[in-house]
């Protein structure tokens, strides 16, 4: 088990990230790509990231920052990336939805909903042919869920024992649009992962502790050669869909949004530590500074970095030729 | 000088009167119904007609564009809406293996008028999969008919057009042109696809372009007015069927052509019009055709990137001169369409 206070700094080390992120990209307008805050979703991220390896592999929707930060993506590559820096972690050509880190095993995000729940399916399926114990995890949202290939992929992994875990962060919301426009009342997305036979547990995707310990399960399944495995998190995001803004009022009812404000999950885990760590105070003040710090030197760094040269626009749409033999 | 509206709002204006002359006219599509409504295009039908008619969709494009087929085939009027026009790649399989080719497979017994607008993002990073102009690729198909209208006005009666045909339509708008006005008269009326428009008469060279280009052609044009250099801009409105005859006899007339679009080169638009003026009136080319095209690759975020990637004014402005021996260190340089944009979006 992951030491209950690494996971709640890792949850304050994303928000401290995205907050200052979001205040910059609304205050500067150089950060020149649409972006997905998770705020308010980071247990999800932290608390299944931390059941993996550091060769486990993880691929994402377009939420993109969580994930890649709590598989140990590279924090000044990351922002680099934000404002269209050569030393962005697609060189400044991929933008905050098509986020990469191969050395940390972030193999990708993508914008297109669902692809990527293919994708991590079909890497999922090869590891385990080629005999490797790697498990392969992938990260999306309840709208993602509703996509053909979402079902698609589901029967694959299942039919052929693919060591993939699905996590669905259900934030109810897809834009503006409330689960409940868009899914029966009486099903659920764990309920349809059940129905091809996958073991599937919906969690509370704001306790950290629990998504960690359900996260666990399905990757020791996994690594076990009983993939697939399913988790479905309820969670909520706390900004608009995209970009740094808030919708409370607008597209959602401003009473829903509090309610979940007070389902913070950092105080949450605060809160469980307090008993046995009275100064997690202090900590959590420390750890404030400490990861707002960090931010401000990634972005220093990534403005600092020089753009890509526009002569190398199109350097990358192919690989080596291939020649007559 | 009559109303005028913005693109955006003709598309609204388009949808509410087509909405109320014809009951079996729906609209569907992901979060049609919300504030924002698809960039204000379906906020007001939402408005006008609830829920009942403005239809939100889970995120399931290749359903959805079956179940509009469906739709279609008993009755209804399905107009879908793609906020991002990259995500119809999701619906194309239905749209391309039976909407497209129904009439004709089933022994023309009745087609499947489907309506599919896409929004083509440009600018702001949006990037290698938010920002792709798909009419070269829908244009592709029999069966269907494509159109990317640049005018308010156009936008309007393209729509209308849409949604009064037997033939199932694509529409591809571009999001820069959303904020530009235009004059649209009131009431309803038509514009046939197929049927092109000289949007600024000239006599020394021809752009050939659609959509968004056709108002950088038209900034080309009149930058090099000042050089003394008489751009024709051909506005071709509907990429399918394609009016060859508007494109040929300005082709005829200059014996100069630039094909200015937003999507790539290879087997696309651009092709095509090349080909119909190398089949039609070869011997009226003074000069071999220029294409203004995105270069060989995805969309790039980094801006620096993306402003090289994008082709816009200035290059249609190069090319142009380039075919009639002007001087391009005479000419100054110009802001792209999008100069001033404020994202996000």
């Amino acid at each position: 088990m992951a030491d209950p206070a690494a996971l709640l700094r890792d949850m304050v080390r994303i928000r401290c990230v995205e907050e200052e992120l979001a205040d910059l990209y609304r205050d500067e307008q150089e950060m020149r790509t649409p972006v997905h805050f998770s705020v308010g979703q980071e247990a999800a991220a932290v608390g299944v990231c931390a059941a993996l390896r550091e060769d486990d592999l993880v691929y994402t929707g377009h939420r993109s920052h969580a994930a890649y930060l709590a598989k140990g993506g590279d924090l000044p590559a990351m922002v680099a990336e934000l404002y269209g820096k050569e030393t962005g972690c697609a060189r400044g050509r991929g933008g905050s939805v098509h986020l990469t880190d191969r050395a940390a095993g972030f193999a990708g995000s993508a914008a297109i909903l669902g692809e990527m729940i293919s994708v991590a399916t079909g890497a999922a399926w090869a590891l385990r042919r080629q005999g490797s114990r790697q498990v392969v995890v992938t990260f999306f949202g309840d709208g993602a869920a509703e996509e053909g290939v979402f079902h698609e992929s589901l029967n694959f992994a299942a039919v052929h024992r693919a060591p993939v875990v699905y996590v669905c962060e259900n934030n109810a919301y897809s834009i503006s649009s409330p689960i409940a426009a868009r899914q029966p009342a009486d099903g659920s997305v764990t309920a349809r992962a059940r129905a091809f036979g996958i073991t599937a547990e919906r969690v509370d995707g704001n306790d950290v502790a629990a998504v960690h310990a359900a996260a666990r399960r399905a990757v020791a399944a996994c690594r076990a050669g009983q993939g697939p495995a399913f988790l479905e998190l309820d969670t909520y995001r706390w900004r608009e869909h995209v970009g740094p803004g808030h919708d409370t009022g607008v597209d959602r009812p401003r009473e829903e949004v509090e309610s979940w404000l007070e389902r913070c999950p950092v105080r949450r885990a605060a809160d469980a530590l307090r008993p046995g760590a009275p100064d997690v105070e202090e900590r959590l003040a420390a750890w404030d500074e400490e990861f707002r710090d960090e931010t401000r030197l990634a972005v220093a760094a990534a403005k600092a970095a020089p753009f890509p040269a526009v002569d190398r626009l199109t350097d990358g749409a192919y690989g080596s030729p291939v020649h007559a033999s | 000088m009559g109303r005028t509206l913005t693109y955006w709002q003709a598309i609204a204006e388009a949808t509410v009167q087509c909405m109320e002359a014809d009951p079996a006219v729906v609209v569907v599509g992901q979060n049609v119904d919300d504030a924002k409504g698809s960039y204000g295009t379906t906020r007001a039908a939402y408005e006008r007609f609830g829920a009942a008619r403005v239809v939100d969709t889970p995120n399931s494009e290749n359903a959805v564009a079956g179940i509009c087929i469906g739709a279609a085939d008993q009755g209804l009027r399905p107009l879908v809406v793609h906020t991002r026009a990259d995500f119809m790649f999701l619906a194309m399989d239905a749209l391309i293996n039976l909407g497209s080719k129904w009439r004709y497979m089933y022994g023309d017994q009745g087609g499947v008028p489907v309506v599919m607008r896409g929004v083509v993002g440009r600018g702001w990073g949006q990037g290698a999969t938010h920002s792709q102009s798909l009419h070269s690729v829908f244009g592709h198909f029999p069966g269907l008919y494509v159109a990317a209208p640049a005018s308010p006005a156009d936008a309007k009666g393209l729509l209308i057009s849409a949604l009064r045909a037997d033939t199932p339509v694509v529409l591809m708008e571009n999001r820069s042109l959303y904020a530009t006005e235009g004059e649209v008269p009131e009431e309803p009326y038509t514009v046939p696809f197929g049927k092109g428009r000289v949007a600024r008469p000239g006599a020394d060279v021809t752009v050939v372009a659609a959509s968004l280009m056709v108002h950088e052609a038209l900034r080309a044009a009149e930058l090099l007015a000042g050089q003394g250099v008489d751009v024709e801009v051909v506005d071709v409105r509907s990429v399918r069927p394609l009016d060859e005859d508007v494109i040929c006899s300005s082709a005829a007339r200059t014996g100069r052509v630039v094909i200015a679009d937003t999507s790539w080169a290879r087997y696309g638009f651009s092709a095509e019009v090349a080909a119909v003026i190398a089949e039609h009136v070869p011997h009226a080319l003074r000069a071999p055709v220029r294409r203004v095209t995105p270069p060989d690759c995805p969309a790039p975020v980094s801006w620096p990137l993306e402003e090289a990637f994008h082709p816009g004014a200035q290059k249609i402005a190069d090319a142009c001169l380039e075919l009639v021996g002007g001087d391009r260190s005479a000419v100054p340089a110009l802001a792209g369409v999008d100069a001033g944009f404020i994202g996000p979006y």
